[in-house]
Parts: structure tokens; C-alpha cells; sequence
């Protein structure tokens, strides 16, 4: 068992978290924040039983007021991540093609936490998106403007923009309960253990573990998702079937920051303006060095004869 | 005269100088408004393309507003400029002198213009100006919609937003190089202001800039 | 449990059969998960279905519902035929060298005895030989074909891998490794636990199928030793609180039975209890009966229970019958005998079986009182909710009172969990509105009935008038002052007879432990069994030490767990004849020499020499028992018998249909249905997004559960035409519900006796109350028949039809 973090002091105290911990900041630049043990959160997808525990505990901490939906015929329930619902468990019943058995596969979705993270990359608002030096990568409420660009660079397709409010909406890893002291709702909840948190290192090591005991069960496979495309991320999966991301609902096999947004916010965003400030720099050069095109007093004369036809 | 330069509405009052009327009022409203629009959407898109324009968002009322105003303000401008595409797509078909203006563009940056072919209402700058814009818009407002998640975003994968906001970024940058080239030509060609002003240019500069359409004018007259 | 919670962490082997722990018990499956991380454990799981359990489980092995005795008798064949027996557990701690009477044989499906009319058997030939001494007549050379080996052998020798495949529908392979995997644990260092819950208890032999599998345990010496035990695990936070303090019509607390008629003075009642050893040197537990019973009724009466009343015996009322169950009850309630219902705590209306029996025969009481903190269907049954509760409210004449009571979380108490701990909670919250303490509200039926019996009389009105009421308040008990009274105290001083000036049990104290209690009237006592968990060194209950030496599991300062504060029960099992433990790494209790002592409370006198007492002191034998005696309706082995609505005939007894002791009353026979007409087998569970019918009326679980489905295979969905996500409506002889389709792969259809068999699987937890979307629950189709010993209803294996229809109109 991985030990639970003990319960916080009641007392009152300074939070953890704040804008000394800021790590990036988006479209605005902050100077490097005070440096913070990397935490993250493991999803043992071995381990997990699909309760969906973790999502009421996400529903009743955050205070999320999610629709009573349908049922569409599959265990996953609602049937998205939405505006309310920043984790869902996502069921895939896959047969083992090696095996012929059948595996239900459960898997917690929801933000990771990238280290390179293309929401904010993506974000057009001044800190609107923020990375702490611990990890987590927060949404800032009050400076989203809705705009959506979020979904766009994110690689998992995780933030939602609530049309209501016209506000983003994603998990927080409890960026609240890690400021005092404690994991996340989710992993708090979480009755098997398949979720648990702490420092990245010793996430990684807990999942060494797993992943050993998952190879002498036969699955020769077993491994941790920390995809190096993103920088590696703050929510990490062990996997029975690590070689094969995709078949846990389409969990990305190499996410990485679309090209299309790298470009778009890198080599465009530069070249763009360079394009609109050589264009005017040029009007100006050209005006210095040409001076204005004047209509000439023949010009006007010519007109004049033209106009009363005497040419 | 089937190939006339002449647009309905232009016309030439003989004085001193010479008044030659280059664009009716309606012209110019649907002009202005098309220019306003493509002003303001010019500034909230640059807001909320570099982190440095940012500031701009507080002339809309916030980041938020920004978003909401500006896929509108593209509407309009769509709207607007297929009005003004309407109006002068005609003239600003491809002529054989333009070639000829074409290549002698060295002249036309150094302001010869007496080296240049007679023109027609519009010289080929202006017509690639129009053209450009009249791709430009369509692209913006096509990649516009796709991005347009308030009532659009179910309809389109993130896949395809991505190739929207690309295209959509370059798209507005290309048209606001062209929209520079547009107010600095007028501003450099003196005397063309007033043509959406005023709706009047003179004689004289009708004369140096679009002889063939004043010749026209007269011809009619 | 035998065993608890924490206990399964220290398992080899868990297999969950007749339950689905992670979908239904998912916090005490984190034991589990801990065997399995820390301790390399397998996991098998064998259900009709692929469940949440089965989505963690090393092996899963699908099996046809009603059909698990014969895949356990299957699994005990495999363990003898290929000597996987734990033989010297066997040889000393079990009855297997016992000789069994003449007289008693099995034949065809029947065992002696039977009465077809009755529905009964006459028991009188399932014993054993008692010899000349009064002890049994034992055979430890296991020879004797009478012997309980030879006849257990010979019994489960039908069970053939061929066979169980062919009831079970299990495939071969399958089978065989669960056998394999099981059969290793027989070593002695080798440990096996069994996790079950309705999926075995709720068939009309859901005895049976729990003896099948203790049998199994005996057989492989699991029981009583740590990670191992038939562990069955509790559905309601308390429920193992209600069996303990005895809510069933049979029971009286710390389950002492209610006198039958038979048995009308306290004489007749005793002489069948209190048992004689059977075995020279056998200590017999329950010669402490008396004790346990006068304390009990010096509870109840106090002063009015007397040595010359025989404490107040004729107080308590005589059974005509074997028990009133809720299916006794509800069938009375039809035929219109009884006429007023307080349903406290539970919503019978969608819980019961035959869902239109039971409006009928609520329509026809005079008044139904409901005490419960949810708007429960049952409170609502008269009101109409479309086709969700298509009733005529102006043709019922039932008037309902609705009674708001407190929830779990507002009020103060002791939850009893599945591995018998009592914990104490505190209030969490402020009850809403007028909700009241269910302890309140019968203090004040009480109190009233009693003003009433004292201004007017009527007939036997004593058991009422001197109900012991000592109370501070009387309107309002404190769960305090319950919780002393449970755990006992004592009445009048006792001292040492051999030095007066000794007291033993002083006057006013609480009692320390069940040992000190005592059969002249000197000691009060509600709950034997809870004895020990408030005594004078204040509320164990309430105690929250997590301490746990050597990481035994035991957790033995956390809490209170009956009996004693024992963790384990029968744990002198865990050590050999000799007193040492099997497996000296999970040693549990050991005998030094003069004494046991260990980790745990030892299950035994601290005294008892190890090779003259046996290690089941319950049991008047010592030895723990493959050959039930007398003591079950339904035979002293079990038999596969076919659920009474089955899709095949009985493979091994033809000629019987459902289990032949099982209850059916008149007219129910006829409402079952047969495969020609309903084709499917069907069963019903719960989900893991919620809890029965409560989670409903809770927003974030409506959320993640919100509408009723059902869920049947791929390959039925392509027959009927049903997709995924689609409306269907499923049918039996009783009834008919619409529900959404749920086409999965998690369910195959299965072969049996060369037929595919499609499942179609009913969840319930929906009705016509609540946050979630409106919807039915199984209990429309399921048949009115229960156990033959316990009456538990046969919901997990009934008969429907299915069809694929346009959804309802919105």
C-alpha cells in the first residue's frame, strides 16, 4: 500500500501554492518560480475497478453540477468529459487477440498534467493558463476569455469551454488540496488504491512495482505511460498493455503538441507580425525615399482639356 | 461599350479643376463599413494572436468580449465586402495593359507614372489589392467558422480547428500586409482619398493614375 | 466472515463466486488488491457474467446462474480424485471419520425421507452413529464406506469435469484451472479465500451453495487460519448488526431462536439446546446457552423475568410456523390476513419478488407505516407514475404514514461490517427537517401502546407494561445507553463462593465479557455475542488504534469485533493438532504448552489441550461438519438442483424441478415459467454506482448511473435485433419492463447440455422516486419462491423473453 497522506493541520496556513510557484504562465512571461518537489498522480489501470468513485468525489469537491443523462448503451456515464465532469471513467471491453479472453479495460480520463503543456501554449489570455513548479498545470477562471484555443493544443483532448459561461474547464489536480497538504478528491476516494499521489519520483518507483507484478501475471507488456512527447506528464497510467495506449479509449500512442499548434503559435506567431511590420516599414521606407505621388498642375490641365474636348 | 471603365455612378463635372465622381455614396458607406470592420477585426485578432497585443482585447471590453465581438465583426466584413465584390468585381477584371503595368512596376514604385500604359479605373496593384482581399476573406471566413466553437464547435474535429486556426492566423496576417498596402498606396497617391471621402477625385489625378477610364468618362459624357 | 477485511489481505487465493466484491463491496476489495500487490495473490472470479471483479481478475470462468453447487461439488471431486486434501486437517478437525446412521441414503436428486406433498423431508435418518458412550462412533481410518468421507466421496463422484461443464456451461478448460488453481491450496502453507454475497445466497438453495464451498475450505484446511475463511460479504453498512441482534421473525439477539409452539415451557425449549459433547473430552459452547438466554430476558424484563416465571419465558411469543419471512409476511398480506404493515428501513415494493403481488397485497392493508430517511416507492406504491407505477390510486384504500427518519451519517451508533466489527460513528450531520431518530420514534410507539395497555388493558399486555424501559429520557434512548445494555451489565453482586469478601461482578458494572454471564438472573444482558464491546473500560467500539503488530491483518485495537474482540473465528483451526501452526508465518494463535496465545483472541478455552479439544467448539462434535446432520431442510449435502425457472432440466436429477424442500405457496407454483415459453436466462445485481435504492435520490450518482438497463450479448442483440443503447422490453410469466440495452461482450451465451443459453442480466436500483431517470427493477419478473432453509428469494436465476421495441413515448 502506498501510504495515504496524513490529514492536514486545521490550522490555518500560508497555502503552497501561489504565484511564487508559477512555472509558465500563459502568453505572459514570469520569472522562475520558487522550485517545488514535482508531485504527480499514478492511474494504476490494473488496479482500477471502474467504481467512478474518483468522479463524485471530482463532482462533490469542485462542487460540479452534472446533468442526469441517458444511457447509451455503454457503462460510460456521461458520455464525455464535460464543462462539470473533469474525469470520467472510460470502459473498453477489447478481446486479447494473444489470449481470445476478453479484458475490460477501465481508464480514468482526464488532464495529465503535461510538462509541456499545449493549452497553455495555446492560450491567448495572460494567465489564463498557469504551470506550477510542481506540475500542475491550473486554469485561471478569471482570465479565461472562452476562446477555446485550449482544446486545440491540448494533445489528449481534455479542457472544455462551457457556453454558459464561456469559461474553460478542466481538472485542477486539486490544486487547492495540494496547497494545503493533500492529493487530490479523486485519489482520496479512490477505494483500491488505483490512484495515488505524491512526488513524481516516488510515483514512478510505485509503478516499478506494478509493473513487476504485472509481468508475472503475463502481461509481458506492462509499462508506464509518461509520454516524453508532452515532456512527460504529471498523470501517469501503469498500463497492462503499455505497447498499445490506444486500446484504452483511445488513449494517444505518442501524444505530442499538434505541429499545426507548434507553428501556429510559434513560427507564424513571430513571422506574422514581422510580416505585417515589414510590410508597413516598407510603406514608410518607400514614402521616405519616393516621397508622395502628386497629380501635377499638367495633370490637371491635361484632364481639362479632355474634359471640355479640346483633345 | 462593352468593355467600358466606366462603373454606373462615376461621372465627370468640368470646372477647375476638373471633378471626376469616383464612387457614390453607397459605395462608400458599404466601403467604411467594410474598412471598420476589418479594422477592428485586424486589432481583436492581433489581441489575441501575440501575447503582446493582448492590451488591445481592453478596446472590446475585455479578453472575453474579444472573443464574442470578433467572429461578428467577421461576419460583417464578410458581408460587407461581398458588397463592395459586387460592386467593382467587374472592373477589376484582368486587362492587357495591366500585364504592361505589371512590368513596369519599377516605374510604378518610383512614380513614373507617365511611363505607364493608360489605365483603366483600377491598375492591376489595386486589382491584385481586391483579389487578394476577396480570397483572403473567403478563406478567413470559412477557417473562421471552424474555430467558431459558440455555434460551430460540434461540427468540426480538433484536427480541423487546427488547420483553421492556422490557416485562419495566416490568412489575417496576409490580409492585413494587403490592407497595409491598400491605406499606404492611398496615402502615397496623393489625392486619392477623397475618392471614398468625398467620392470625387480631380481630373488631374484621374488623369495621371486611370487616363483610359477618364477618357472613358468623357467619351460618355 | 469467518475472517475480516483487513484478513483477506493475507491470502493467497481469493475467489469470488456467488458475489462481485469489487463492483459491490469496492472498499473492502482493497483488501484484495493488497493480496494480490504485496503478496503475489491470484484472483479468480466465476460469474454468469464479466463483471468489474472479473476486470482485475487473473482467471475468470463463466458459469450458468443456479448452477454453482454443481460446479463446487465439481471442484471437491477434482480435490479428492487427485488427493489435493489437507489430510490432516481433515482427519482431526473435520467430521469426515464420523459414522453415518442406516438409513440415510440419496438417490436421484432425493435424499431419504421425502414427502412430496409436504414439500418436505422426515430427518430423521441424516445423523450419526452415536455409540453405547453417547459419543459418535468414529472411524479414523477413513475405511468405513459409511464413514462422512466415503459418503461425501461418493456423492460429489457424479461431478465430473464432463458434468459441471455440461450444468455449468463452464468450458472444460476453464473449469480444470480453477480446479488446479484451488487444488493448491491444500498445502499447508497454501491459503484460499472465499468471497460470496447474493449471488449465491439468493436462490432457492443459496444455503447449499454456501455449505458447497465450506465444504471446499474443510477440505483444503482453510478455516480458521489468517487470509483464509468463507468470508460473505455484508450488501447494507449493518446488516450483519440486524442478523446479530436477531430482526428476523426466528430470532432473538446473538441468534438465539424465538420458541416455536412445540416448544411452550422454558424446559422443552432448553432440552433441545445447550448440546451435550459428542466426543470424549469436547467442550461444547453452546452449554452456555441458558446464560446467554436468562441474561437476555433479565434485559428485556428485568425485575418481571423470574426464577419462578422461568425469566419471563412465556413473554416471548411461540412460532406457528417455521419463520415470517417477507415473503410469509407479504403472501399473508394477499390473502388479506394481515392487515397493517410498519415497513421500517427497507422499500419492499421494488426489493420483494413479483413486484405486482406486491402492490396487490399492499392495496389491501388497512395502513402501512414507513420509516425511512428516502421518499421510498413502497411509501409511494398507491401513487401513480405512468407506466412506472401503473396503479388506480382511487381504487386503494391503504392509508400510508410516512415517518422521516435520520440517516446513517446523522445519527450516533455502531455499524457491525461484514467481518463483525462493531464502529462507532458520530453524527455527521443535523437530521433535515422532521426526521427523527428511529430509536425516537419507537420509544414513542412504545411508550404510547404501553399508556394504553395500562389505561385499558387487553389481552397479555405484560410483555409490554414491564418492558424494561430504563432510560434517562425515556422519550429519546441514547444510543449510549442501548449500547450498555447490549454489551450487559450486572444485577446483583456476585462473590467468590469460596471467599465472600471477593466480589466477582460488582452490582452496576458493566459486564466484561460473555464469559462472566450467568443463568441465575444476577447479570442483564442484550446481545451475548456484543458482550465485551462497552464495558467499564468505556466503548470499544469507538476505538480508533490502527496499530497492527507484525502485520497480521488483525487491526486488533481498532474497534470491536464479536465475539470477544476475536479477528478470526474457529482460530485454534490454524494450528495443528499438536498446537503449532501450519504455516509458522501465518500463525495466529499457538499452544505454549499450558496455554493458547497469540495474536488473536484464541477460539477456544485458553486452557484446552490440543489434542483433547477440538477446534469447533460450536459444534456439540468439536470438528466442523462436511455431513450437516438434521439441521438443514434441504439435505445434509448439498445437490445441484436447477433454479425453479430453468433453460435446462436437471442433469443429474431429471425428475426435480428447483430445489425439492423449497416453500412455494399456492398459486406461486403456477406463476413460474418454463424455457419454452421464456427462452432466456435471466439474473439480477447491483452496480457499483450505487447503493440499492438509496444512491438514486443522489445527484452525482444519478449522474454516473442514470438509467436502467439491461444487458445481454452480442450474439442475442444480432437475434432480436437490439442495439446497443437501444429499448428493449424483457418479460416473464410476472411481469414486464422496458429498458434500455446494454449489448456487450461481457456476456456469452453459454452451452449447456449442447444449447446455447443466453443470459440477460437485470440490474436494479432504479424505480419511479429519486434524482435518476425513471425505470423498473428486476423484482416485475422474479418468481415468489426462497430458500428452502432461509427463504432468501430467488433472484439471480429466473426466465424472460426479450424484444427489441421503439422507446417509449416522451
Amino acid at each position: 500500500m502506498y501510504p495515504p497522506l496524513p490529514n492536514p493541520t486545521v490550522t490555518p496556513s500560508a497555502p503552497k501554492l501561489s504565484d511564487k510557484n508559477l512555472m509558465r504562465r500563459s502568453a505572459s512571461t514570469v520569472p522562475q518560480g520558487e522550485s517545488m518537489q514535482q508531485v504527480a498522480k499514478l492511474i494504476d489501470t490494473s488496479k482500477c475497478i471502474g467504481c467512478k468513485a474518483c468522479q463524485t468525489a471530482c463532482l462533490e469537491w469542485n462542487n460540479l453540477r452534472e446533468e442526469v443523462g441517458v444511457n447509451a448503451g455503454s457503462y460510460t456515464n456521461p458520455h464525455d468529459l464535460t464543462t462539470a465532469s473533469w474525469t470520467l471513467m472510460r470502459f473498453t471491453e477489447w478481446v486479447n487477440p494473444e489470449t481470445q479472453d476478453l479484458e475490460w479495460l477501465i481508464r480514468k480520463d482526464g488532464c495529465m498534467h503535461c510538462a509541456d503543456p499545449g493549452c497553455l501554449k495555446a492560450c491567448p489570455s495572460p494567465g489564463a493558463i498557469v504551470q506550477y513548479t510542481n506540475g500542475i498545470v491550473d486554469f485561471v477562471k478569471d482570465n479565461c476569455i472562452g476562446c477555446g484555443y485550449c482544446v486545440k493544443g491540448c494533445p489528449f483532448n481534455i479542457p472544455r469551454i462551457s457556453k454558459a459561461e464561456g469559461k474553460a474547464y478542466k481538472c485542477s489536480l486539486c490544486s487547492d488540496r495540494v496547497a494545503v497538504g493533500q492529493g487530490p478528491a479523486c485519489a482520496k476516494a479512490c477505494p483500491t488504491q488505483a490512484i495515488v499521489f505524491g512526488p513524481k519520483e516516488d510515483m514512478k518507483k510505485h509503478a516499478e512495482g506494478r509493473i513487476k507484478d504485472l509481468k508475472s501475471r503475463g502481461y509481458k507488456n506492462a509499462g508506464l505511460y509518461d509520454p516524453p512527447g508532452v515532456g512527460g506528464t504529471h498523470v501517469m497510467y501503469v498500463l497492462h498493455h503499455a505497447d498499445k495506449p490506444q486500446i484504452y479509449a483511445g488513449l494517444p500512442n505518442n501524444p505530442v503538441i499538434s505541429p499545426l499548434v507548434e507553428v501556429w503559435k510559434g513560427a507564424v506567431k513571430y513571422a506574422g507580425l514581422a510580416a505585417i511590420g515589414a510590410v508597413a516599414a516598407l510603406g514608410f521606407l518607400h514614402h521616405a525615399v519616393s516621397g508622395p505621388n502628386r497629380v501635377s498642375r499638367e495633370d490637371e490641365e491635361a484632364a481639362k482639356r479632355l474634359a471640355e474636348g479640346k483633345s | 461599350m462593352a468593355d467600358s471603365e466606366v462603373a454606373p455612378g462615376d461621372g465627370i463635372h468640368p470646372g477647375d479643376p476638373v471633378k471626376v465622381d469616383r464612387y457614390t455614396a453607397g459605395a462608400r458607406i458599404n466601403h467604411w463599413i467594410t474598412a471598420a470592420s476589418l479594422v477592428l477585426l485586424a486589432i481583436s485578432g492581433l489581441a489575441l494572436f501575440h501575447p503582446s497585443l493582448f492590451f488591445l482585447t481592453a478596446l472590446f471590453g475585455g479578453g472575453s468580449w474579444t472573443r464574442v465581438i470578433h467572429p461578428w465583426l467577421g461576419v460583417i466584413l464578410f458581408f460587407g465586402f461581398f458588397g463592395l465584390f459586387l460592386r467593382f468585381w467587374k472592373l477589376n477584371l484582368w486587362k492587357r495593359e495591366d500585364g504592361t503595368w505589371m512590368a513596369k512596376i519599377r516605374d510604378v514604385i518610383a512614380g513614373h507614372d507617365e511611363n505607364l500604359p493608360e489605365l483603366g479605373k483600377y491598375n492591376a496593384g489595386q486589382k491584385m489589392v481586391f483579389w487578394s482581399m476577396s480570397a483572403l476573406i473567403l478563406v478567413l471566413i470559412t477557417s473562421g467558422i471552424v474555430i467558431w466553437d459558440q455555434y460551430f464547435g460540434p461540427y468540426f474535429t480538433v484536427t480541423q480547428k487546427r488547420v483553421a486556426v492556422l490557416v485562419h492566423a495566416g490568412a489575417a496576417v496576409a490580409a492585413i500586409c494587403v490592407w497595409i498596402v491598400h491605406v499606404y498606396a492611398a496615402i502615397w497617391v496623393r489625392g486619392t482619398i477623397s475618392a471614398m471621402t468625398r467620392g470625387q477625385v480631380t481630373g488631374g489625378w484621374a488623369w495621371r493614375h486611370h487616363r483610359k477610364w477618364l477618357r472613358d468618362l468623357v467619351t460618355r459624357h | 466472515m469467518t475472517n475480516s477485511w483487513t484478513d483477506i489481505k493475507n491470502t493467497d487465493l481469493v475467489v469470488i463466486m456467488g458475489g462481485n466484491a469489487a463492483e459491490a463491496h469496492p472498499c473492502g476489495f482493497k483488501w484484495v488488491t493488497e493480496a494480490k500487490a504485496n503478496r503475489g495473490a491470484k484472483l479468480i472470479v466465476v460469474d454468469p457474467r464479466y463483471t468489474r471483479s472479473a476486470s482485475v481478475a487473473d482467471l475468470y470462468a463463466p458459469i450458468r446462474q443456479g448452477t454453482d453447487i454443481a460446479f463446487l461439488l465439481g471442484v471437491i471431486n477434482y480435490c479428492i480424485k487427485n488427493d489435493k486434501v489437507q489430510w490432516e486437517y481433515v482427519k482431526a478437525f473435520t467430521s469426515a471419520p464420523y459414522v453415518v446412521k442406516a438409513g440415510f441414503k440419496y438417490e436421484d436428486g432425493l435424499f431419504d425421507g421425502y414427502d412430496e406433498t409436504k414439500r418436505d423431508y422426515n430427518r430423521s435418518n441424516w445423523d450419526l452413529e452415536i455409540g453405547p458412550d453417547g459419543n459418535l462412533v468414529v472411524d479414523e481410518t477413513l475405511q468405513n464406506p459409511r464413514c462422512v468421507w466415503n459418503m461425501m466421496k461418493a456423492h460429489v463422484a457424479e461431478y465430473t469435469p464432463e458434468m459441471v461443464s455440461r450444468i455449468c456451461g463452464t468450458p472444460k478448460d476453464k473449469f480444470l484451472k480453477v480446479c488446479e488453481m484451488i487444488a493448491a491450496t491444500s498445502a499447508k502453507d497454501k491459503v484460499m479465500t472465499s468471497m460470496y454475497a447474493l449471488g449465491w445466497t439468493q436462490h432457492s438453495k443459496g444455503s447449499q451453495n454456501i455449505r458447497g464451498m465450506a465444504m471446499l475450505q474443510l477440505l483444503l484446511g482453510n478455516i480458521g487460519v489468517r487470509g483464509g475463511g468463507m468470508n460473505a460479504l455484508r450488501g447494507h453498512s449493518n446488516i450483519q448488526g440486524l442478523t446479530d441482534i436477531g430482526l428476523m421473525s426466528n430470532l432473538i439477539p446473538g441468534y438465539m431462536t424465538i420458541p416455536t409452539e412445540r416448544e411452550a415451557t422454558f424446559d422443552t425449549y432448553m432440552s433441545t439446546r445447550g448440546f451435550k459433547p459428542l466426543r470424549p473430552g469436547q467442550m461444547s459452547f453452546f452449554q452456555n446457552y441458558k446464560k446467554f438466554f436468562v441474561s437476555f430476558q433479565k434485559a428485556m424484563w428485568a425485575s418481571a423475568a423470574t426464577a419462578e416465571n422461568n425469566w419471563a419465558y412465556d413473554y416471548l411469543p411461540k412460532l406457528d410456523v417455521p419463520a415470517y419471512d417477507v415473503l410469509r409476511a407479504f403472501e399473508l398480506m394477499h390473502q388479506g390476513k394481515m392487515n397493517g404493515y410498519i415497513c421500517q428501513g427497507f422499500n419492499p415494493l421494488m426489493s420483494f419478488p413479483n413486484r405486482k403481488k406486491m402492490t396487490a397485497a399492499l392495496s389491501k392493508l388497512k395502513y402501512l407505516i414507513t420509516m425511512d430517511p428516502l421518499e421510498t416507492e413502497t411509501a409511494r406504491f398507491w401513487e401513480n407514475h405512468g407506466e412506472y407505477n401503473d396503479v388506480d390510486p382511487t381504487k386503494i384504500q391503504t392509508e400510508v404514514i410516512q415517518l422521516p427518519s435520520t440517516c446513517f451519517a446523522e445519527d450516533e451508533g455502531a455499524l457491525v461490517n461484514s467481518g463483525r466489527w462493531l464502529q462507532w460513528h458520530w453524527a455527521g450531520a443535523t437530521p433535515p427537517g422532521e426526521a427523527k431518530l428511529d430509536s425516537w420514534i419507537m420509544a414513542q410507539i412504545h411508550l404510547r401502546l404501553k399508556a394504553l395497555y395500562q389505561k385499558e388493558g387487553g389481552a397479555f399486555a405484560e410483555p409490554i407494561t414491564n418492558l424494561h424501559w430504563p432510560y434517562k429520557d425515556p422519550n429519546d434512548p441514547s444510543p449510549e445507553e442501548l449500547a450498555k445494555e447490549l454489551n450487559g451489565y450486572v444485577i446483583e453482586t456476585v462473590t467468590d463462593p469460596n471467599d465472600p469478601t471477593k466480589i466477582v461482578l460488582e452490582k452496576g458494572k458493566q459486564v466484561v465479557g460473555f464469559g462472566v454471564l450467568r443463568d441465575d438472573g444476577k447479570t442483564a444482558c442484550g446481545n451475548w455475542i456484543y458482550a465485551g464491546s462497552f464495558n467499564e473500560a468505556g466503548n470499544n467500539m469507538a476505538r480508533r488504534d490502527n496499530s497492527d503488530v507484525d502485520d497480521t491483518g488483525a487491526f486488533s485495537k481498532w474497534a470491536f469485533s464479536w465475539p470477544a474482540n476475536r479477528r478470526i473465528l474457529y482460530n485454534r483451526a490454524s494450528a495443528d493438532v499438536n498446537g503449532k501452526a501450519w504455516d509458522p508465518s501465518r500463525k495466529l494463535i499457538e499452544w505454549d504448552g499450558t496455554k493458547w496465545a497469540g495474536y488473536d483472541v484464541p477460539d477456544i478455552a485458553p486452557g484446552a489441550k490440543p489434542d483433547v479439544v477440538g477446534p469447533f467448539i460450536m459444534n456439540p462434535e468439536g470438528t466442523a461438519r462436511f455431513f450437516t446432520r438434521g439441521l438443514m431442510r434441504d439435505g445434509p449435502f448439498p445437490v445441484h438442483y436447477e433454479p425453479f425457472e430453468s433453460p435446462v432440466a436437471n442433469a443429474v436429477a431429471p425428475k426435480v424441478r428447483g430445489n425439492p424442500a423449497a416453500r412455494v405457496f399456492r398459486g406461486d407454483m403456477e406463476q413460474f415459467g418454463d424455457a419454452k415459453e421464456f427462452p432466456y436466462a435471466a439474473t439480477s445485481y447491483r452496480l457499483t454506482e450505487h447503493f440499492h435504492f438509496w444512491t438514486k435520490h443522489v445527484q452525482p450518482n444519478a449522474v454516473v448511473q442514470p438509467e436502467f438497463f439491461v444487458e445481454i450479448s452480442e450474439q442475442l442483440a444480432q437475434e432480436k435485433g437490439v442495439k446497443s443503447g437501444g429499448w428493449v422490453r424483457v418479460w416473464s410469466k410476472r411481469g414486464s419492463i422496458k429498458a434500455k440495452a446494454v449489448v456487450t461482450k461481457r456476456i456469452v451465451p453459454l452451452i449447456c447440455d449442447g444449447k446455447p443459453i443466453h443470459i440477460v442480466g437485470i440490474p436494479l436500483h432504479w424505480g419511479f422516486t429519486g434524482a435518476a431517470k425513471k425505470g423498473f427493477g428486476p423484482n416485475s419478473l422474479t418468481p415468489y419462491v426462497g430458500d428452502a432453509n432461509i427463504e432468501t428469494p430467488e433472484y439471480k436465476a429466473f426466465l424472460v423473453d426479450i424484444e427489441s421495441i421503439s422507446g417509449p413515448v416522451a
